[in-house]
């Protein structure tokens, strides 16, 4: 019996994963995907926003605020990345001028720093900026991740700290379990007597297509199946309580320039579909351009479109001049959960006792995500879960990355394990220590885009034309499987194909 | 092939007598401050690429006297991307025989076996600097910085990406550049897919078109966004003629379909803005797309060494020794400009090798220069300049026309004046056309050399 399975491995549920493993508690986390951070957190704009955009009142805006508040220490802590990069949002009306206006009061009544630039002073900090940019806002506190770092740093430290984590399991049922000692044969006695507080605990027994999990707490962080994991357990009044659509944006990455071409985030005054096409720069000195916003039904939609791709390059173009188009060096295109509610849904369901929803994590969800994560903790499993800490807790050690060494400390690494000689990236400089390191480290990883996420070979300009078939070879090495078996991500994208005998003899 | 020693091996002596470099390093100002101050080994000249250019570059050097030199490469034996180029038709103008790519190679690799020229493989420059100083990195000898006299540049092209075209769709598994499936079969024995489309009609596509069906693939088709093919005739008519695989001019990839592998994918037709033509399009249902979309030299560390680059070729703008912006600094072949035939990438390497030992025997031309400029028709010239006073005899002029043209007349003018017209049957993008021109012709030029198609409006 856990005492609590946590469905999606996202930031969300890593975060909620890693507050819980400081704590003597059988956690488990499920995740339909072959890695952490594969859904929403695969693919979103990195930014941890300062919390001046979400409507007053929402939960949106006091995470937003108190997670870009925490991030920082957070990522020390985890020896992951964090920049305070600040961000611009750049009117190019009175009109806009207004909306800016709006945003400044925002950000005063959240205690969150603001001031205005004359169009003279903000070419001064970022030169590219359009000529049609006229009144700039500056909010300085705004800062950059790497998602896929933050995410994996935390679900190794909790793995680390005894958290066990279930890839490529996807939950088929969730249902209050009908032969617990406590329950009636009938769903809505045994939740009812909860309610009424005859009953003292709950049971769920999770069901995915390789097993079963039972638990006294479920956290629903799936993304967005969120709205489907809540309806395994709802009562029929409630099933359409929320409904989450996903919200598609699709962007470019530019190759890293000698010049930079912004070093804030820069957003365009915020329109009803939300933050706009934003230029942004990323932990390793990429640019994005991105993202449009287009409500889908497919909740694997992940697909590139050339309208979607065309809008966000006109829409960049307000911002920001001199983008060098011919730097793109990739496209995708990520999904937002957003729901109908308009605001995060984090809850214990009314109609389910210890199910707890935590869903319609669109944007500013990176941003909030470790408040999310306090807020659960604080406002519903601290009252219910009875918290002691372990008397230890494992911090986890970060991934060596020579390019952080100096020359020196650098050779004495290779001197010391020659494998931090060998780069098997040219355009990242990513050598093989590391990728082993990515391999054979708590949560490592499995898979050709596995490796990319822990350590960026085929991030650069060549997208792995040339250590790809070096990672696969690691890989299959590593892992004790042949070429043929490696894959690129899920179950079914295997890359390699054996030539036959007859084959081989040409 | 023979293979050669797949450890770092270095022939002959590397002695530290730097008599004849008084006269470089303090000319050379910029960038200083980026390399370590440190002792540093010296090497007259380092050759950053064993591929064929580099190859070429160092054996050049040495016939031309130069001793003391080092070869950088990255993979695990010289060679490039000729030993992953199993087919024939390699050799035929620099040795009058047909050979494969592996086969070129070990001709090169033997020609260097017999000189005192060193190489180390397995071994990846990390850094290089205006001043020259080069840092690589291996297993044996960790982070080394040394001090080059004179750098050739060789580092060859990389394959222009999916991400780079922006091709809509999923993005399974199953979307390679050609290249890299090509490494796969011919150096790892591994197939790539069964039911393949190849994206661009790119002299590695065609190869691969043919490649992949030998080794049992169905080759569903070959889209290319242009109204011509792209790689050279021959090719055409032996891959994909031969095999009855159709060629679809004017038409590109609009979709990839397929969430893990890649299930499908659609082509359409495109307007004379390549833009689709919507209703044109057809489905595939092949799991594997090749992209043979273009090559693009591969200059990131020209850029840290503040090489000017030319925005057409990508490569670095060089004179008519192929010495780039910075002294002492050569380029040669794919890295400068993207070559169709492995000879001339050989012939060029060896000029590189030779203007290079020159240099670091105190011998290269230097001065003034005058511009040689692309006009209608043309994509580009290499080289972009020429010294004013002409110290050659003649110099060769490579350049790309940018769209078919029969029965057209090139225009050379030096300084606004014609000094030359060369009437031309047939030329294609495809294909890299020669001019040379001897030292009287351009003596007395000041600005600029211009090359031009006269009339390209009645191209085809």
């Amino acid at each position: 019996m856990y005492d609590v399975v946590i469905i999606g491995a996202g930031i969300t549920g890593s975060f909620i994963a890693h507050e819980l493993s400081k704590y003597q508690l059988q956690i488990a986390v499920i995740d339909k995907n072959a890695d952490v951070a594969n859904g929403a957190t695969m693919a979103n704009s990195a930014i941890v926003h300062s919390g001046h955009d979400p409507k007053p009142g929402t939960l949106k805006a006091k995470l937003n605020v108190r997670g870009n508040e925490m991030y920082e220490r957070i990522c020390k802590d985890l020896g992951v990345q964090f920049q305070r990069t600040s961000a611009f949002v750049a009117a190019t009306s009175e009109e806009e001028r207004r909306t800016l206006d709006l945003l400044y009061q925002q950000s005063l009544d959240r205690k969150i720093p603001v001031q205005y630039l004359t169009r003279e002073e903000a070419l001064q900090k970022e030169p590219n900026l359009s000529d049609e940019v006229q009144y700039v806002l500056e909010l300085p506190t705004t800062g950059i991740i790497y998602p896929w770092e933050v995410t994996i740093a935390l679900m190794e430290e909790a793995v680390l700290n005894g958290v066990e984590l279930h890839l490529e399991e996807l939950v088929e049922d969730v249902r209050p379990m009908e032969n617990h000692p406590q329950s009636k044969d009938h769903r809505e006695n045994y939740v009812q007597e909860m309610m009424d507080g005859r009953a003292k605990d709950m049971c769920y027994d999770i069901k995915t297509d390789k097993g079963s999990y039972q638990t006294r707490f479920v956290i629903n962080a799936a993304g967005v199946y969120g709205d489907k994991i809540y309806q395994m357990v709802a009562t029929q009044t409630n099933r359409d309580k929320f409904h989450i659509s996903p919200r598609k944006g699709e962007y470019f990455v530019l190759d890293k320039l000698r010049e930079p071409l912004v070093s804030r985030v820069i957003y365009p005054v915020p329109s009803a579909a939300g933050k706009g096409v934003l230029v942004v720069p990323t932990t390793h000195g990429n640019i994005l351009l991105g993202p449009n916003s287009q409500v889908i039904q497919d909740k694997e939609g992940i697909n590139n479109t050339s309208d979607a791709l065309n809008y966000v390059k006109r829409e960049v173009s307000k911002t920001v001049k001199n983008i060098p188009m011919d730097k793109i060096i990739r496209t995708f295109a990520g999904l937002r959960p957003t729901g109908d509610t308009g605001d995060f849904v984090i809850e214990e369901a009314t109609d389910a006792p210890q199910f707890i929803n935590v869903a319609c994590i669109e944007s500013p969800g990176l941003a909030s995500a470790p408040a999310i994560a306090e807020y659960v903790m604080d406002t519903i499993l601290a009252d219910k879960l009875t918290l002691i800490e372990k008397k230890e807790y494992q911090r986890r050690t970060p991934i060596l990355d020579p390019k952080k060494l100096s020359r020196e400390e650098r050779h004495a690494l290779v001197q010391n394990n020659p494998q931090y000689g060998k780069i098997v990236c040219r355009c990242e400089q990513v050598t093989e220590g590391e990728i082993l390191d990515a391999i054979h480290r708590p949560v490592g990883a499995t898979t050709v885009k596995g490796v990319k996420k822990r350590v960026r070979p085929g991030m650069g300009r060549c997208q792995g034309g040339f250590c790809e078939p070096l990672v696969v070879d690691i890989l299959a090495r590593e892992l004790g499987i042949s070429p043929v078996e490696v894959r690129l991500d899920g179950a079914d994208s295997v890359m390699l194909t054996e030539m036959t005998d007859a084959e081989n003899q040409i | 092939m023979e293979r050669v020693e797949t450890k770092i091996k270095e022939y002959g002596h590397m002695d530290d007598n730097n008599s004849q470099v008084g006269y470089s390093f303090e000319r050379e100002k910029n960038n200083m401050d980026n390399a370590d101050n440190i002792d540093k080994k010296k090497v007259e000249l380092v050759i950053i690429g064993g591929g064929s250019a580099g190859l070429a570059a160092a054996v050049s050097a040495y016939e031309n006297g130069c001793r003391d030199i080092l070869i950088m490469e990255r993979d695990q034996e010289l060679g490039g991307i000729l030993l992953q180029c199993i087919h024939n038709g390699f050799g035929l103008h620099m040795f009058g025989e047909e050979l494969s790519g592996p086969a070129y190679a070990e001709k090169w690799i033997r020609m260097l076996q017999e000189t005192s020229i060193t190489y180390k493989v397995n071994t990846m420059v990390t850094h290089l600097y205006a001043d020259r100083t080069v840092e690589y990195v291996n297993q044996e000898e960790g982070y080394v910085q040394i001090q080059a006299t004179a750098v050739v540049l060789a580092m060859g092209c990389r394959e222009r990406t999916r991400g780079a075209i922006a091709i809509p769709g999923y993005r399974p598994s199953g979307v390679w550049t050609a290249g890299t499936a090509q490494r796969y079969l011919n150096m790892e024995g591994y197939m790539v897919g069964k039911r393949v489309f190849i994206l661009g009609s790119g002299d590695i596509g065609m190869i691969m078109a043919r490649r992949m069906t030998l080794e049992g693939a169905k080759v569903l088709g070959v889209a290319e966004v242009m109204p011509y093919s792209n790689g050279l005739p021959r090719n055409r008519k032996q891959c994909l003629e031969d095999f009855d695989i159709p060629l679809f001019l004017s038409h590109t990839v609009v979709d990839i379909q397929g969430k893990d592998r890649m299930t499908g994918l659609t082509i359409a037709q495109v307007d004379d803005k390549m833009q689709p033509i919507s209703g044109t399009e057809q489905t595939f249902d092949a799991d594997t797309l090749l992209l043979s979309v273009g090559l693009i030299p591969e200059n990131g560390l020209s850029e840290e060494a503040e090489i000017q680059l030319h925005p057409r070729t990508r490569g670095a703008i060089v004179n008519e020794c192929l010495e780039t912006s910075v002294e002492g600094i050569f380029a040669c072949g794919n890295v400068l400009h993207v070559h169709d035939l492995v000879d001339f990438v050989s012939n060029e390497g060896k000029k590189a090798g030779l203007y290079a030992s020159r240099y670091i025997q105190g011998k290269l031309n230097q001065g003034e220069t005058f511009r040689v400029d692309a006009g209608d028709g043309i994509g580009y010239v290499m080289p972009q300049k020429v010294l004013m006073d002409v110290p050659e005899d003649k110099i060769e002029f490579m350049f790309r026309v940018r769209n078919n043209c029969k029965n057209s007349t090139l225009q050379i003018l030096g300084d606004g004046k014609v000094l030359k017209t060369i009437k031309k049957p047939h030329m294609a993008p495809a294909e890299m056309e020669k001019v040379t021109l001897k030292k009287e012709e351009l003596m007395g030029i000041r600005e600029q050399l211009l090359i031009k198609v006269c009339d390209p409006s009645i191209n085809e």
